[in-house]
């Protein structure tokens, strides 16, 4: 299972010929993937498990009308078969669209995620190797009751050949080679179960075996399960309205839900109200509203070298660059590709994405960064009198508008004077998105800026789940309604 | 395999999996054995936005994973079927090739646990689903001079189980699914949802006319209620969000309960209950998943998990039967119900407003998570159609509200009553594939629910 069906020029070909030239917009993307997840669970080795996908979404824009069909049947009847049945979604879909704004981009190039070190220098055994050898760092206590470690590849090529009734062509190869690591270990004793986790929701890019060392994979097990036990003894997290300092892997987080999502111009033109939800911005508010604090500064960045979602194109083939969302507090860009940008007449970037062959695209947050600040992190520890400093979030809610929120930590550490003064577990806080980023009140610098990502965020109907990537430093936040767990 | 629609159909699948089972089967080597499970989806879907499309189309889709057995040392892969038989045969070569390769550096599972004694089923509920342009237009005529927003998918889901042994099993339905809001304006919307295996005119007419009917009670001024606690009605589709958190985090699993980390440790440790009203049970005889899992192993028609308030029994897959030393019940790796049942009640259904007499009407509640997982601390939101009733009247729409309360408390202390109708509540997930999941649950009163936000 080694020959890479994207290399194929038969392929390609037949891929080519079978697209119409009748019709105003008509596109193939290929998308071929090749994974392998490991997993050691307590020490023993879980069934390795391998996935090979492939398989074609035809798209036919056509007279008002607009066409999907997914195949995995790579045959020229196959294909044949699925432009047909696309052809006659657009026929049945004429007249009744919400929009008849048909992608314009038929753009050439390519993007291969850059890999430093390739995996056939730690090869199958040594992986499992290096997995037990973590595991068994985590598993050092009677009341570690469940631990584990686990590597996920996938290598992902994507061939996108588009064409129009005027005779354009595009053609985007893109390569991705995504690495998912991650430590587990759960400490138990009576009716307190504390939960330590590494990597999850925020240690995984783009690259090869170097990602581990990006994020000190292989350094980082003993101090998991060292905190989790420490959770167990630890109080439970005050209640009450302080300061909360959230360092990079809860940022991840807050990110996602409370700038991410309200910022998708999909959400805006109300395509997943039925689902997702809506959200509480309005297109009137873009170039005017003060979102945060003058010390929010976020760009939507897919040229981040190992981000897990830098990418060249989007699905609709628009080129993707580097832009500002929020510039100084001010909101000044929505999340939606050339689509959502047509129907809302709000100004957007390269972000139209399906999390595979058998999806259409849809508005999916790609890089999605917090830009670092003047501030050491010390001096933000520094600058509080009361409040607490909470990492790797755990939990996370929020309203169908992206505005009411609740999201909770796996760790936590009281900040008295300036002064961290011990550890507490169930840290959690709320808030709400219109506001909350107004409270912004410090910004660290480069030191503690982590480029991250988050591997499945859920949205669109059908039900899609992509990864996406987000980076910040440690930000600290104003009085915040900050709470524990039941004890 | 070409279907009269122009990509491949389904009607053959089942025979398919059998040849590729078979040939797989007659590539072994030695003593190996082959667990082999295919899934897959012919789809028709239709996704709408103010009573427009926003994207239509067709997802043809089988994929075949197989478990490569040798003594006690197996590795596990999967592909894409193309449906055409030289191209598969070849890839599940490929595959078998990888995974001899692969599992020459593996050691023995102590956990593997497949089943030995073949039994074949066969279960096909075919269904009458109109074509794609005729649902559209009868769509389409339901949001004239509305604001619809939603999705349709209609067509043919299947799975199969088959094993060098001779063991096959089988499970395929045609059905239709429109998951739909009657928006009224901002987050002011009524949801529904109309499934099934026969599109009938009649029963669509009357879910249209519920949801106009709701949405006519959100135009009244919405009100916004201040934290606090308050005498609530979880409508089922409430109870659905409350019931597939405790299911996605363990409560009803057997790794979790052994691990500590289902989120009813209390009623392990502390000997806590629910209320003796709540019984809650894997009800695969009444749900719509497939009764077979990916080791070959048959579920049981119901296994109860909760009984008058106290556990029962917990799902077991066949990796926790072998790590735990307890029989397997079918379950799937996940060991979360696929077809869960809470049994109903007694408060007259009909009533439920004027049981209610004052306090909150929740239609649906979203995005619930824990805020003290060990402590069944959960929060969530109200969303859709949530109203203040007084008197048991509707008085007007309610803002959305942010709960945080333990299950203790709504299916505990609290829990006043069960409605004496359970709903069919089919899951409408798509991710990666339609779902087979579904629920089956009544509404529950709560003398006091805490809100926060």
């Amino acid at each position: 299972m080694t020959d890479l069906l994207i290399e194929s020029q038969t392929l390609e070909d037949r891929l080519r010929s079978v697209l119409p030239g009748d019709v105003d917009y008509a596109s193939v993307r290929l998308v071929d993937e090749r994974s392998e997840r490991l997993t050691v669970r307590r020490n023993q080795l879980e069934p390795i498990f391998n996935q090979f996908d492939t398989g074609v979404m035809i798209s036919i824009w056509d007279a008002g009308g607009l066409g999907y069909a997914a195949t995995t049947d790579l045959s020229e009847d196959g294909l044949r078969s699925a432009v047909d049945r696309a052809r006659y979604w657009a026929t049945v879909t004429a007249g009744s669209m919400v929009t008849t704004a048909a992608p314009r981009n038929h753009a050439t190039g390519t993007y291969v995620s850059p890999v430093e070190i390739t995996w056939d220098t730690l090869p199958l055994d040594d992986r499992i190797g290096l997995l037990q050898q973590q595991s068994r760092l985590l598993g050092i206590d009677d009341r570690i009751v469940n631990w584990g470690a686990s590597l996920v590849r996938r290598d992902v090529d994507q061939l996108l050949l588009t064409r129009s009734r005027v005779g354009a062509t595009g053609r985007i190869e893109q390569r991705f080679r995504f690495v998912y690591p991650s430590l587990q270990a759960t400490a138990n004793e009576g009716t307190n179960t504390q939960t330590r986790t590494f990597g999850g929701h925020a240690f995984c890019g783009q690259g090869g075996a170097e990602v581990l060392g990006r994020y000190g994979f292989g350094d980082a097990a003993s101090q998991v399960a060292e905190q989790a036990l420490e959770l167990l003894d630890a109080p439970n997290c005050p209640t009450g309205v302080m300061d909360a300092l959230l360092a990079p892997d809860q940022m991840v987080l807050q990110i996602h839900e409370s700038i991410g999502h309200p910022l998708e111009l999909d959400r805006i033109l109300g395509d997943e109200r039925n689902y997702a939800g809506t959200s509480f911005v309005t297109p009137e508010m873009f170039g005017t509203y003060q979102y945060g604090s003058e010390l929010l500064n976020v760009t939507f960045d897919p040229t981040v070298p190992g981000q897990l979602a830098s990418y060249a194109f989007d699905d609709d083939g628009t080129p993707a660059k580097r832009q500002h969302l929020i510039e100084n507090g001010i909101l000044v860009r929505g999340l939606g590709g050339a689509v959502s940008q047509e129907r809302s007449g709000v100004p957007g970037v390269a972000n139209s994405r399906a999390d595979n062959w058998n999806r259409p695209p849809i508005d999916r947050m790609a890089n999605l960064n917090v830009e670092p600040g003047a501030s050491t992190l010390e001096e933000l520890i520094a600058s509080i009198e009361h409040g607490v400093y909470m990492h790797t979030n755990n939990s996370w809610s929020i309203d169908d508008s992206r505005n009411k929120f609740q999201f909770g930590c796996e760790y936590g550490q009281r900040i008295e004077n300036g002064e961290i003064v011990g550890v507490v577990r169930n840290p959690g806080y709320r808030g709400i998105s219109s506001t909350f980023w107004r409270s912004l009140s410090g910004v660290a610098d480069t030191d503690s800026f982590t480029v991250m990502g988050t591997p499945n965020c859920g949205k669109g109907e059908l039900n899609q789940m992509i990864g996406t990537g987000h980076a910040s430093p440690a930000c600290k936040f104003s009085n915040i309604e900050v709470f524990g767990g039941e004890a | 395999m070409t279907g009269e629609n122009g990509m491949s159909s389904l009607r053959d699948d089942q025979a398919y999996f059998d040849e590729l089972v078979t040939t797989a089967t007659a590539a072994l080597v030695g003593d190996e054995v082959l667990l082999a499970n295919v899934s897959g989806e012919r789809t028709d879907f239709i996704r709408l936005n103010q009573s427009e499309v926003r994207q239509a189309g067709t997802i043809d889709q089988r994929t075949l994973t197989v478990d490569l057995v040798e003594g006690r040392r197996h590795v596990a892969g999967s592909i894409r079927l193309s449906g055409v038989r030289s191209i598969d045969d070849a890839r599940i070569a490929a595959l078998l090739v990888q995974l001899r390769e692969q599992r020459r550096v593996v050691a023995d599972d102590p956990f593997l646990l497949y089943n030995t004694e073949p039994t074949s089923t066969e279960r096909i509920e075919r269904g009458s689903i109109p074509a794609p342009d005729a649902a559209l237009a009868d769509i389409r005529t339901a949001g004239a001079n509305r604001d619809l927003v939603g999705i349709y998918a209609s067509g043919d889901t299947f799975s199969g189980f088959g094993n060098s042994l001779g063991q096959r099993n089988w499970f395929q339905s045609s059905t239709f699914n429109l998951d739909w809001c009657f928006y009224l304006r901002a987050d002011k919307a009524a949801k529904n949802l109309y499934a099934g295996f026969e599109w009938n005119d009649d029963a669509f007419a009357a879910k249209v006319d519920w949801s106009a009917r709701q949405v006519a009670a959100l135009g009244r001024d919405p009100i916004s209620l201040p934290p606090g606690e308050y005498r609530t009605y979880l409508a089922p589709r409430a109870m659905e969000e409350v019931i597939q958190l405790l299911s996605w985090h363990g409560a009803f699993g057997r790794r979790a309960h052994e691990t500590r980390q289902t989120p009813l440790l209390k009623m392990l440790v502390e000997d806590v209950t629910l209320s003796p009203l709540v019984s809650i049970s894997e009800d695969t005889a009444n749900g719509v998943a497939a009764n077979f899992q990916s080791a070959g192993f048959l579920r049981p028609d119901s296994v109860p998990l909760i009984v008058d308030g106290e556990y029962a029994d917990t799902l077991v897959s066949p990796r926790s039967a072998q790590e735990y030393g307890v029989p397997t019940n079918g379950a799937g790796d996940a060991e979360s119900p696929l077809s869960v049942a809470v049994s109903p009640g007694t408060l007259p259904t009909a009533s439920v407003g004027e049981t209610l007499g004052t306090g909150l009407f929740v239609g649906n509640l979203w995005y619930l998570n824990f805020s003290d997982q060990a402590a069944c601390r959960t929060t969530g939101m109200t969303r859709f159609a949530t109203f203040w009733v007084e008197d048991g009247e509707i008085v007007a729409p309610v803002d959305v509200l942010r709960f945080d309360d333990t299950a203790f408390h709504l299916l505990g202390d609290r829990l006043e009553g069960l409605t004496d109708d359970a709903e069919v509540l089919l899951d409408t997930s798509t991710y990666g594939r339609r779902s087979t999941g579904s629920a089956r649950l009544p509404g529950a009163m709560v003398g006091a629910m805490r809100f926060v936000l």
